[in-house]
């Protein structure tokens, strides 16, 4: 890169850069705040879900400490209450789940350096909610060091992930007096929602949420979580094809 | 323990693997191996790909209804995206949808 090309930094980006890793940490904590106003709620109907499908409180937490995966808990549990054969259960559930490999995937440039043990645990706390402010701050910030990445990371996950269990052992005791006229049940599409609206930014996200949901919708026929299995790399192919598209015709355009 | 416990222990355990796996994959096991340019074109398209597939048939046969198409849920998540679209912020989007649901609830019964 010759010195005329390197990018001058905003005062925003300096500001992080300049951050100690305790400082990073908290920055991830109060980042991932708003998330809290979700995940409460969710934790809660959860437990809520469990309680009536049977389970007992050691059972709920079992979910939301091993699996700390919501859509593949509610998933889960939905299945278990339709009486499903196990398998269908596990591979629905973990089909929903496989958007994570491509979260993993996504974080090597960035943390694929790390210790094997912090690799490990960033497993481990890989959630939709940590996965996309870390994403996004450390592509905004791309001269942070392994260690600020790694305080950042966990500090979103600390923020997200016990409330996450205490809602859910909560929703499990009080469950039964929440009123089904709260409808919490449309938390989870109203969340799923709020994320995507802002990720809309090109053309080819637009094509690639379009076909996510026509394909979703016409795959309902299919049991459940094997529409996404299905959907998710339509979506994807279209996505990269029309940006390759589009970055063909502005090359053309330039020339 | 009833067979019905040992199933749920069973899938609680084997999804938690199975999970925590499928988070490791390439963080743990491939490591700083580069990604090739396809791969990393589709993976822009992760987010965006997977999450309105699993948002869509909620919204549309909400399970509080029976799987019916409702007018109010249809309106909280028209609300929600629009007010996500327009200020690009999750939070502000989440409650207004939260309130366009629950407002909307409230006038409906």
């Amino acid at each position: 890169m010759t010195p005329e090309a390197k990018p001058v930094l905003t005062p925003e980006q300096q500001r992080v850069l300049a951050r100690s890793p305790a400082q990073c940490f908290r920055h991830g904590i109060v980042q991932s705040l708003p998330f809290l106003l979700v995940l409460v709620p969710f934790g809660l109907l959860f437990g809520v879900l469990a309680a009536e499908a049977g389970l007992d409180l050691a059972q709920v937490m079992g979910f939301s400490v091993l699996v700390l995966a919501g859509a593949s808990q509610f998933t889960a549990v939905q299945l278990l209450t339709d009486h499903a054969p196990v398998l269908i259960v596990i591979l629905s559930a973990l089909a929903v789940n496989l958007r994570m490999a491509m979260y993993s995937a996504s974080l090597v440039p960035w943390l694929g350096n790390a210790k094997p043990k912090q690799r490990a645990m960033v497993a481990y706390l890989l959630i939709d909610q940590t996965y996309a402010l870390s994403i996004r701050q450390f592509e905004d910030n791309p001269r942070l060091r392994m260690d600020q990445r790694i305080a950042y990371f966990v500090g979103t996950a600390v923020c997200a992930c016990t409330p996450w269990l205490i809602a859910s052992a909560l929703g499990f005791l009080v469950g039964r007096a929440i009123p089904e006229s709260w409808a919490l049940d449309f938390a989870l599409p109203i969340t799923f929602l709020a994320m995507i609206a802002p990720m809309l930014r090109s053309l080819a996200h637009i094509a690639a949420a379009g076909v996510s949901i026509v394909a979703a919708l016409v795959f309902t026929v299919l049991p459940s979580g094997l529409g996404i299995l299905l959907a998710a790399p339509l979506a994807m192919a279209t996505g990269a094809w029309v940006e390759k598209r589009t970055e063909g015709l502005r090359a053309e355009a330039r020339t | 323990m009833s067979g019905f416990d040992l199933k749920i222990w069973f899938v609680i355990l084997v999804l938690g693997i199975g999970t925590y796996l499928i988070r490791w994959s390439f963080l743990g096991a491939i490591g700083n191996r580069e990604i090739p340019e396809w791969a990393a074109r589709a993976l822009r398209y992760t987010p965006v790909a997977v999450l309105p597939a699993i948002a869509a048939p909620l919204v549309v046969w909400p399970a509080a209804t029976g799987g019916e198409p409702d007018p109010v849920r249809l309106t909280a998540a028209a609300v929600t995206l629009g007010v996500g679209l327009l200020t690009r912020n999750t939070l502000l989007a989440i409650v207004a949808g939260l309130i366009a649901l629950f407002g909307m609830l409230y006038l409906w019964a």
